[in-house]
């Protein structure tokens, strides 16, 4: 076979492979160290290395090296702008010898002479310099000829192509990290402003201190064991946390009476829920049945709750949650006129009225739960911080909690409210 | 990659006979490589490349030989390609691998 067409074979063999390898999603270490054998290979060039170029530090980093030795330097600092832009201007290899004149050159002479290198080949995509290539001396010790130098070119550009899409890939991974990041710190502020708002509700009822926080706390706890997702069940506090944001327009004098308030009275508190859902209405939240929550959590699934008189399935399934955590706390909290109701007194009565006021999967869900904690089926703590040790600890509260979930098992809540 | 993939090596005083097979032409072919460079550290003056069952050297292939040929001459071994097809000579000699090595049979 000719030499010249042995040459374009064995050539054009390498840059076909080196094009197939860029274009593979594999290992990106891989790929470089797998082009510079290839780009060596294809000339018969003794040695040479493929550093990226870091626009931090200024720096070209060694990526892969081919009998450069421990001693070569694995990181090049380019000294100012103007070498930078010398290179990135660079379309030709640049040959190391003629450009001694810049500091980079200089600083590295001994580098590049100990190894005989005798190229640096800028690889620049788009009018930026991703890195450079340094070659040696050639295996037949000839001088590169301007066929070499066509090939050169031809492989290092796919080798930027190859660093140029590491560079943009790495840029997109920490722009989505740096997205979330934001967005973890949005959603964070979004949850501590809207704490702060259901302290500044509670403090309004100076009976019913932290009753909010507490609905919103006994919310997740429900959500949680019905098995929802976290960004579900974050929303599932938030809605209990804000549930009664309309007792802020509700008079002082009402929401504070230390009496049973009378018809009138009654009438104006009762306002709460659909004033709450005006105000969460115009707020874009993360989650969407908030306002909804606020809206429908005294309806009840025999309707006879307000303020719609919805009945079971017209009922917003955040705001039945929100409705088991609020008469939960209303029950197990003192109250002016009341005192808490003993913790066997309530799991009869959430039973009870499982079907007719509330939805009876989440009363097992939020038995169960509670039985949990109770049992030390889970290391959580929380009905023990929200409701007190000797509470949770009082006699026949398992063997209660037991007969409570064997008791609702398989009840529709369909059939439970056609038996009242 | 193969990663089982061992290199076939025969040793005889200061000599090591490593068999290139086709593993010469991949990435995985640095372990030829380094099993020179391991036999130069362990003392050979001669390491023979064996191509008999290699069929063709690629730019991978022939990077590979370069390296090997550069860690022997920085230890003052020598280098011989044995058992190497005529395509696969002539592609060495037009690349210059041939100035550093001794071609065998």
């Amino acid at each position: 076979m000719p030499e010249n067409q042995q040459k374009l074979i064995h050539t054009f063999g390498a840059l076909a492979e080196l094009g197939h390898e860029v274009s593979q999603k594999n290992n990106f270490q891989e790929m470089i160290r797998t082009s510079l054998h290839l780009l060596l290979g294809a000339l018969g060039i003794m040695r040479g290395g493929v550093a990226r170029y870091s626009r931090f530090g200024h720096e070209l980093n060694m990526l892969a090296v081919r009998g450069l030795g421990d001693e070569f330097p694995l990181s090049l600092t380019i000294c100012n702008e103007d070498e930078r832009q010398f290179l990135t201007n660079g379309t030709v290899p640049i040959e190391i010898a003629q450009a001694k004149v810049l500091p980079f050159f200089q600083i590295y002479d001994r580098s590049f002479a100990a190894k005989k290198l005798e190229l640096l080949v800028p690889l620049v995509i788009r009018d930026e310099i991703v890195g450079v290539v340094l070659l040696g001396e050639k295996a037949n010790g000839e001088p590169y000829s301007s066929y070499d130098r066509d090939i050169i070119c031809a492989m290092t550009r796919h080798i930027g192509v190859g660093i140029a899409q590491r560079n943009l890939m790495a840029e997109l991974e920490r722009r989505a990290e740096e997205n979330r990041r934001l967005y973890d710190d949005l959603r964070m502020t979004y949850k501590d402003t809207v704490k702060a708002f259901a302290t500044a509700i509670d403090c309004k009822d100076k009976y019913t201190e932290g009753h909010s926080v507490r609905v919103g706390k006994y919310s997740e706890i429900i959500a949680a064991e019905l098995g929802w997702d976290d960004e579900q069940v974050e929303g599932a506090a938030v809605a209990g946390y804000l549930h009664d944001v309309g007792k802020l327009t509700v008079e002082s004098s009402i929401i504070n009476s230390p009496h049973r308030i009378n018809a009138k009275e009654t009438a104006a508190l009762n306002k709460h829920p659909v004033i709450g859902y005006e105000i969460l209405l115009p707020i874009h939240h993360p989650y969407a049945d908030v306002p909804l929550a606020a809206k429908y959590h005294h309806e009840r699934l025999d309707g006879r709750g307000y303020p719609d008189e919805l009945c079971d399935r017209d009922i917003p399934y955040i705001a039945k949650i929100v409705c088991l955590a609020d008469s939960f706390d209303a029950m197990t909290t003192d109250r002016p006129y009341k005192r808490r109701r003993p913790a066997n007194e309530v799991i009869e009565d959430l039973q009870y009225n499982a079907g007719r006021q509330f939805a009876p999967e989440l009363v097992t869900a939020f038995c169960r739960a509670m039985l949990k904690e109770i049992t030390l089926e889970t290391k959580q703590k929380k009905f023990r911080r929200l409701l007190g040790r000797e509470y949770l600890e009082a006699d026949g509260i398992v063997p209660l909690l037991k007969n409570a979930l064997n008791g609702m098992n398989g009840t529709s809540s369909l059939t439970l409210v056609s038996l009242d | 990659m193969n990663t089982n993939y061992k290199v076939s090596v025969e040793t005889s005083g200061e000599t090591a006979i490593v068999y290139a097979s086709d593993y010469l032409n991949k990435l995985s072919g640095e372990r030829i490589e380094r099993e020179c460079r391991r036999q130069i550290d362990a003392g050979c003056r001669t390491i023979v490349v064996n191509f008999g069952e290699t069929e063709i050297v690629n730019s991978i292939g022939v990077s590979i030989l370069l390296g090997v040929i550069d860690a022997a001459s920085g230890a003052g071994a020598r280098v011989v390609f044995s058992d190497v097809n005529e395509d696969t000579i002539e592609l060495f000699e037009m690349l210059g691998l041939t100035n550093h090595v001794a071609i065998q049979g």
